[in-house]
């Protein structure tokens, strides 16, 4: 209390300096308690001060990635600030105290962005990569990939609307293998109740939370009658508590046929951790691949946002053509989280603004533009209103 | 010592009696009930990355304005709290029966409340008593504390009042035996008893005060409040540390507005917890001040503390705010948000008590949204910092 704020005008004002007396207007801050009903949501309120974020840029091209986002936070006087640490195991950075320094900002802040931290192929010695150690730790145990047709590129499939969630704290991560007799290696795939309940009430409580209408669970329960069939049984018990949304399960292997050939009768789907992994990457791909879809990783106490579809992109660091795309989305989200409606929707405008144009596009959707141009056309489009 | 040892005696007799009263009660619940004791295995809360979800139930009369308010207040205060809103209305069962389901997946909700009409038949219960039965809310609480900046005929009132929810003269058993004749039954239960008891004692202790008093009518009702007293002695029994003491309802509502600072934390049945809750409120200012919550095993609901409706001044803009407000505070409380509810609590008691912004109900000429707004400011120029929060 001793640190208060008086005088949130004069604040405001400064970060408007130079800018159209249109957003001026805009920035005026209606005390009104109508402001939900309609026009713009005003900036809420503290908005002068800043929320401090955790930033793992990662490998490949993460921190071309981080830059495109923070240049875009610049631009649109985002009171975000981002605490940045590099981790990373391939680049000779992996030490465990990073690590703890890492998870410590992390439980400090509540909330990170993160690129993808790249795991190396080969055995050393270590079986859990830092991926799994910061997932394990910070209990984030629910990944979120909405995944949404940009309108303005054309897909296979257009309009599409669907959101996987998936386990990623047991199952086949669970990093437990091991030789038993020579030449016969076991991995341990675990399912518990505990675990496979609290990510069915996750998918049932995002679907309450956005209005959707059904939830399939996906298993391959006809193979693993056990484990698998409990996490089916657990995801029926948790449904039941749930009477106004739609439960029915599938089949893995069917699901990804349909997905292919008929994905619109999807709406929300929950899985075990591998499954996750695989329809995650398919899904990304229905819609243009890994550049433009968003993603988030939650415990109940933390939020991770980092892009739905996690590969380092190695081949393309240096080269300017990486899609900032699901970055910039993933940082809306962010955005929306803390509570920052406005700058949230400012941001995810923008850049669906400029892929609608499509006048700005890189190399993976098809356009010759290069990651630098389309952060520039994403600022440009930061203020636009339309005249009415 | 003489009564004392009959009561002790009597509750022995009873026990037997008791046991078969109790699965009755279970199985007149038993319709909209799947167990009249909560499993302890409830799904957990639906809190991801820091954010909690509560369901919102703005029930009727000045429930959904003075709701929209809390909605705002806590867009404006940045508190991460998202809202699942559901609406009931009182005329077909399958609104509250999804209200109740959202609170077991949810765990906590703010509600205002739900119109009971008595004109309707007797096989209609109050939803808002279904609510609290079906979920186990046995505790509900309410603190009522002098406001300084507000004029009441007595100063220096800060009693915790706490009444047993579930049973008692709510039970909904009533049937005419003979035409002419109807009986409605009270059902006091040991296990309840002990349990409210139980919880005002650890209640006390937890805010360091000295005294708890049982509220009760054993004097007419031997047997019904005699069990209710008995169940308070035991528990007493276990706490040296706070004094104990009885007191005859009737004797209890007229100290109470002669001299109300005798009180401390009282504990009571249901009907009784009814009456000397709104007393209560009267004496520190009214219906619009005082906020309540009721506890249950797995699940918290939070109204104002004397559950009006409000219908005669609903949409005018009129309603004192100040109780719903104060009840979002203790749902922040109960979530463990305890900076966010200091600072919204502050920011209202400020309006309150420096600023003298009052609503008409407490003389003074503002209205609703102007309250509101001068808790918004008040947030705005001293709040603290989003990074210390």
């Amino acid at each position: 209390m001793a640190a208060a704020l008086r005088g949130i005008l004069v604040t405001l004002a400064k970060g408007l300096n130079g800018t159209s007396p249109q957003w001026q207007q805009l920035a005026a801050r209606p005390l009104s308690t109508t402001t939900r009903l309609g026009g713009p949501e005003a900036p809420p309120a503290r908005a002068d001060t800043t929320f401090k974020v955790t930033m793992v840029p990662g490998d490949g091209v993460g921190p071309e990635l981080m830059t495109a986002v923070k240049d875009v936070f610049k631009a649109g006087d985002v009171p975000v600030e981002f605490e940045e640490f590099h981790l990373s195991e391939v680049q000779h950075m992996d030490s465990d105290e990073k690590l703890e320094e890492v998870l410590t900002s992390m439980k400090t802040n509540r909330v990170a962005m993160k690129g993808k931290i790249n795991t190396p192929m080969e055995f050393k010695g270590e079986l859990s990569s830092f991926e799994m150690k910061i997932r394990r730790r910070l209990d984030l145990f629910a990944n979120v990939v909405h995944v949404n047709s940009l309108p303005g590129y054309s897909t296979r499939h257009n309009n599409l609307d669907l959101v996987i969630i998936r386990e990623q704290t047991e199952g086949e991560y669970s990093s437990l293998e091991h030789e038993s007799v020579p030449g016969v290696i076991e991995c341990l795939k675990i399912i518990t109740r505990e675990k496979s309940r609290r990510i069915a009430k996750f998918a049932f409580d995002y679907a309450t939370k956005n209005g959707r209408k059904k939830v399939t669970a996906v298993h391959k329960a006809n193979i693993m009658k056990l484990a698998d069939g409990l996490f089916l049984n657990c995801c029926a018990e948790v449904a039941e508590l749930y009477p106004k949304i739609q439960y029915q399960n599938i089949i893995i292997d069917n699901c990804c046929m349909q997905l292919v050939q008929n994905p619109y009768q999807f709406d929300v789907l929950v899985m075990p951790n591998l499954y996750g992994n695989i329809i995650d990457n398919l899904a990304a791909g229905l819609v243009g691949g890994a550049g433009v879809v968003p993603g988030e990783s939650y415990s109940s106490e933390y939020a991770v946002f980092e892009t739905g579809a996690r590969h380092p992109f190695a081949q393309a660091v240096g080269r300017n053509i990486a899609n900032p795309t699901a970055m910039l989305l993933s940082a809306a989200n962010m955005l929306h989280h803390l509570n920052l409606e406005y700058h949230s929707n400012m941001v995810s405008d923008a850049v669906r603004r400029v892929i609608k144009q499509g006048k700005v596009r890189t190399r993976d959707l098809g356009g010759y533009s290069t990651t630098g141009d389309l952060v520039q056309a994403v600022v440009g489009n930061l203020r636009h209103r339309p005249m009415s | 010592m003489a009564t004392s040892n009959a009561v002790l005696s009597m509750s022995k007799i009873l026990k037997p009696i008791w046991g078969g009263r109790l699965v009755t009660t279970a199985k007149v619940f038993g319709a909209t009930v799947t167990s009249h004791r909560e499993k302890s295995t409830a799904p957990p809360p639906a809190k991801y990355g820091g954010r909690h979800t509560v369901t919102l139930i703005p029930g009727d009369g000045i429930g959904p304005e003075l709701l929209s308010h809390v909605r705002e207040l806590f867009r404006f205060s940045c508190v991460p709290v998202d809202f699942e809103v559901v609406n009931v209305s009182s005329s077909t069962e399958d609104d509250i029966n999804n209200a109740i389901t959202a609170i077991r997946r949810n765990g906590v909700a703010l509600k205002g409340n739900i119109e009971t009409l008595h004109t309707l038949p007797a096989s209609h219960k109050s939803r808002n008593n279904l609510l609290r039965t079906s979920l186990d809310l046995y505790a509900n609480v309410m603190h009522c504390k002098s406001l300084p900046g507000v004029q009441t005929r007595h100063n220096n009132i800060d009693i915790i009042i706490i009444r047993e929810n579930t049973e008692g003269e709510y039970s909904s058993l009533e049937h005419e035996s003979v035409s002419g004749v109807v009986e409605c039954l009270k059902i006091i239960t040991r296990t309840n008893s002990l349990r409210i008891a139980e919880y005002a004692f650890k209640l006390a202790r937890e805010k360091g005060r000295k005294r708890v008093t049982a509220v009760h009518k054993a004097n007419i009702m031997k047997l019904g409040d005699g069990l209710f007293l008995q169940c308070c002695r035991e528990v007493a029994a276990g706490y040296p540390d706070i004094t104990f003491d009885a007191m005859i309802v009737d004797n209890t509502t007229m100290q109470l507005v002669s001299k109300p600072q005798q009180f401390d934390v009282m504990v009571m049945p249901n009907l009784y917890g009814n009456v000397v809750s709104n007393v209560c409120a009267g004496l520190v200012g009214g219906p619009g001040l005082v906020p309540g919550a009721n506890y249950g095993q797995n699940y918290a609901v939070f109204e104002t503390a004397t559950r009006n409706t409000g219908k005669s001044i609903a949409n005018r803009n009129i309603a004192n705010p100040t109780a719903m407000l104060l009840a979002s505070c203790m749902m922040l409380d109960h979530l463990r948000l305890y900076d966010y509810a200091t600072m919204i609590r502050n920011a209202v008691l400020t309006t309150m008590n420096e600023t003298q912004l009052h609503t008409a109900d407490i003389g003074g000429q503002g209205t609703t949204s102007e309250v509101v707004q001068a808790i918004m400011r008040n947030i705005q120029s001293k709040g603290p910092l989003t990074s210390e929060l």
